[in-house]
């Protein structure tokens, strides 16, 4: 593997090959790039229901999508035992506010203080993973998609709808950055 | 007209059934998934860097993202090209309705994006990524998921 794979990819490199994925996947199938309703195939085919929202043929609609999502777990296996573990360079700015919230060890891709199986016992373990999990199983559901159905696929293809999902995104987003962490962390 | 319509869907279906294309879904997410990985864009660090304010990396990554895949959108509509499943490629849009559904379910989507520092499809690379914990915030996303469908007659769309 060539030396740029293992380095930090520039932004400019990292963004287009994300969004060549939505042209990737329409030409192979006529798929519209979106992880969020693998959430709602999921419950489709494992929860017995009455519930209309899960009553429709899973297979046919989302098969290739929960196939793309075994394989989205499959490369972060691969790129992680690939790539030595190395910190993420984020700004110095970041650093210090992060300091001043208690979050210190900054090793991984996650805090330990909070994504660790000890710490999903303590108050900002919960809020983090098992709250934080919650609101992005019910809101994506609500909105009708994520960063990729609403942020990518949806303004690429101009639908005022995904702008709005995406204003809504980061007003979510910047409350509980500047609202609920300082409390928590 | 209508009959080569009806044969080019039926053998559509017929294709998509075929291990072949879901083999390639397969590789297309494997590729996914080392993408997020590498791009950084799973890190809750790099999620907090974003809603912070305090690097442009996010945003242009995204917005790049978003140039390509409608550039990419634009050539495919121009070139009226088929999919390999035979079918007219076309993107179905979406109902506006009151907007309400986005408004609001963007924005809890958006309280767990910064919580949990993961959109869905990092939710499952991060557990790849060894992550473990991060099994529980999928578990409570699935959760999340089904209370929608469940209040789903009540809420405003």
């Amino acid at each position: 593997m060539a030396a740029w794979f293992f380095s930090e990819w520039p932004w400019y490199v990292a963004g287009p090959v994300i969004g060549l994925f939505v042209p990737a996947l329409l030409l192979v199938g006529n798929k519209v790039f979106g992880i969020s309703s693998n959430l709602r195939h999921i419950c489709s085919a494992l929860v017995p229901t009455k519930l209309e929202y899960f009553r429709y043929n899973w297979k046919s609609a989302g098969l290739w999508n929960l196939v793309f999502l075994a394989g989205v777990f499959i490369g972060g296996f691969l790129a992680s035992h690939w790539a030595p573990p190395h910190d993420i360079a984020i700004s110095l700015a970041t650093k210090a506010a992060l300091a001043q919230l208690g979050i210190h060890d900054l090793s991984g891709v996650a805090p330990h203080q909070i994504f660790t199986w000890q710490a999903l016992f303590t108050l900002r373990g919960f809020v983090s993973v098992i709250v934080g999990g919650f609101l992005v199983g019910f809101g994506t559901a609500y909105a009708g998609g994520c960063t990729s159905g609403h942020a990518i696929s949806g303004l690429a293809n101009f639908e005022l709808p995904s702008l709005i999902a995406v204003l809504g995104f980061f007003a979510g987003g910047l409350a509980a950055t500047f609202f609920i962490l300082p409390h928590l962390l | 007209m209508t009959t080569k319509l009806q044969i080019e869907k039926e053998g559509s279906g017929k294709a998509e059934g075929r291990p072949v294309f879901l083999l390639v879904y397969l590789l297309l997410g494997i590729a996914f998934g080392i993408v997020l990985t590498r791009a950084e864009v799973l890190s809750w660090f790099r999620i907090q860097e974003m809603f912070r304010f305090q690097s442009f990396r996010m945003y242009g990554i995204i917005g790049s993202a978003i140039a390509t895949a409608a550039l990419s959108i634009a050539l495919i509509k121009k070139s009226r090209l088929k999919s390999g499943s035979a079918e007219m490629i076309a993107i179905p849009k979406k109902t506006l309705g009151t907007g309400a559904r986005y408004a609001v379910g963007g924005t809890i989507f958006g309280l767990g994006w910064a919580l949990t520092g993961a959109c869905p499809g990092p939710l499952f690379a991060l557990v790849g990524n060894g992550v473990s914990v991060m099994a529980v915030a999928v578990l409570s996303a699935l959760i999340g998921t089904w209370v929608y469908g469940f209040l789903r007659p009540r809420l405003p769309h």
